[in-house]
């Protein structure tokens, strides 16, 4: 497999910074690695373990931004590394690649996904059917206002980008995070789904909804144009009227 | 925060509203008019009007304040559980102690 820079015309080279160390501490590490045309940053960070470290810890797997895994911090912003090519995020031709912050770290630039995932659980992000497999199809009209709302908010690749760019997750690391909140609005508005009185009272508990401050960081990093903070506002009308009517 | 808190804090917040807009009319008007301290005090006390609006005036700041600062200790203190909620109520006791007593002073003497 090509890495995409060892056959280009390489005249050029970049000032790449990369976090090294683990939970007891570590450093950062300088390299030049050859510049490439639609190089993307796990293009860089491949060709270091390749060529310089190869006990570099990094994680991926598809290259092309669906399944989530390669998310990073660069330059201070979380990013999904195999869609961020190295032009737009270089600053003053510095690349910085550190881990994603908010998770325990693994070693490197290699995070524990697994508070991540544990929010999700928390929030009842877990799809729980309102029929079984003997009864027919449900007919949900993919235009019904509720399937929309479900719709915009489904293509979430577990990325945790948001999860990182999110303040409160760093101030208060059990509140359950905008990705979580976004999957439980997805189902809150899933026809087929029975698992809402759970899921409301999950979501408005003390590490829910009613923590996000409405500042839209984590809309503003989702790599798929996701809109976690609408989510939420969803989430905290929804769960209001369901208050209000003695049902929480 | 408990959704409970979080919509106590809107509806505090909702009683504020207007009752700030009241409270800075008074100041004004005192201030302009050069009405001094005796004859101000003589115009509040015994006043029903005037002990309810700053009654409800300090029974909603006791609320409101005492929930935005449950959140300031949880995500900056990171205080949390039984010691988070036991700020909480000692904040809004404390505040509507000292709130009521002035309150009180105005309007009863
Ligand atoms: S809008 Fe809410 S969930 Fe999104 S980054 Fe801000 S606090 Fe976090
Ligand atoms: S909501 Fe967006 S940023 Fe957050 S995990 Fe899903 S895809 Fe990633
Ligand atoms: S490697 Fe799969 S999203 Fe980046």
């Amino acid at each position: 497999m090509s890495d995409g820079i060892d056959n280009a015309a390489a005249t050029d080279t970049l000032d790449v910074r990369v976090w090294r160390g683990d939970e007891r501490g570590g450093d950062w590490h300088a390299y030049r690695v050859p510049a490439a045309a639609n190089q993307t940053v796990l293009d860089v960070v491949t060709w270091i373990q390749r060529h310089r470290e190869p006990n570099l810890a990094y994680r991926f797997a598809c290259r092309v931004g669906v399944c989530g895994s390669c998310a990073m911090s660069v330059n201070g912003e979380p990013r999904w590394t195999c869609r961020t090519h190295v032009q737009d995020a270089a600053r003053d031709g510095v690349l910085r690649i550190g881990p994603l912050r908010n998770l325990p770290l693994v070693r490197d630039l290699a995070c524990d996904m697994a508070p991540f995932f544990d929010r999700w659980q928390e929030a009842g992000g877990r799809f729980v059917p309102s029929s079984d497999r003997h009864a027919d199809i449900a007919a949900i009209s993919p235009e019904s206002p509720a399937r929309r709302i479900a719709d915009a908010a489904i293509q979430c690749i577990n990325c945790a980008v948001c999860y990182a760019a999110c303040d409160v997750v760093q101030w208060k690391p059990d509140y359950l995070g905008p990705a979580a909140l976004n999957r439980a609005w997805s189902l809150v508005n899933d026809e087929r789904d029975a698992g809402n009185k759970d899921r409301l009272r999950a979501v408005a508990g003390d590490a829910g909804c009613h923590n996000c401050h409405s500042q839209h960081n984590c809309t503003r990093y989702c790599p798929n144009q996701l809109d976690p903070g609408a989510s939420i506002a969803g989430l905290k009308r929804t769960t209001m009227k369901a208050a209000l009517k003695g049902q929480l | 925060m408990p959704i409970r808190l979080y919509m106590l804090q809107r509806l505090s917040a909702l009683v504020m509203a207007p009752l700030v807009l009241v409270h800075l009319a008074v100041i004004i008007i005192a201030v302009r008019s050069g009405l001094d301290a005796e004859t101000l005090l003589g115009r509040t006390r015994g006043s029903l009007v005037w002990g309810l609006v700053y009654g409800t005036f300090v029974v909603a700041v006791s609320i409101h304040a005492a929930i935005g600062l449950r959140t300031v200790l949880d995500e900056w203190a990171h205080i949390r559980g039984k010691a988070l909620d036991a700020a909480m109520w000692a904040i809004g006791l404390g505040l509507l102690g000292l709130g009521s007593r002035a309150v009180y002073a105005v309007t009863v003497g």
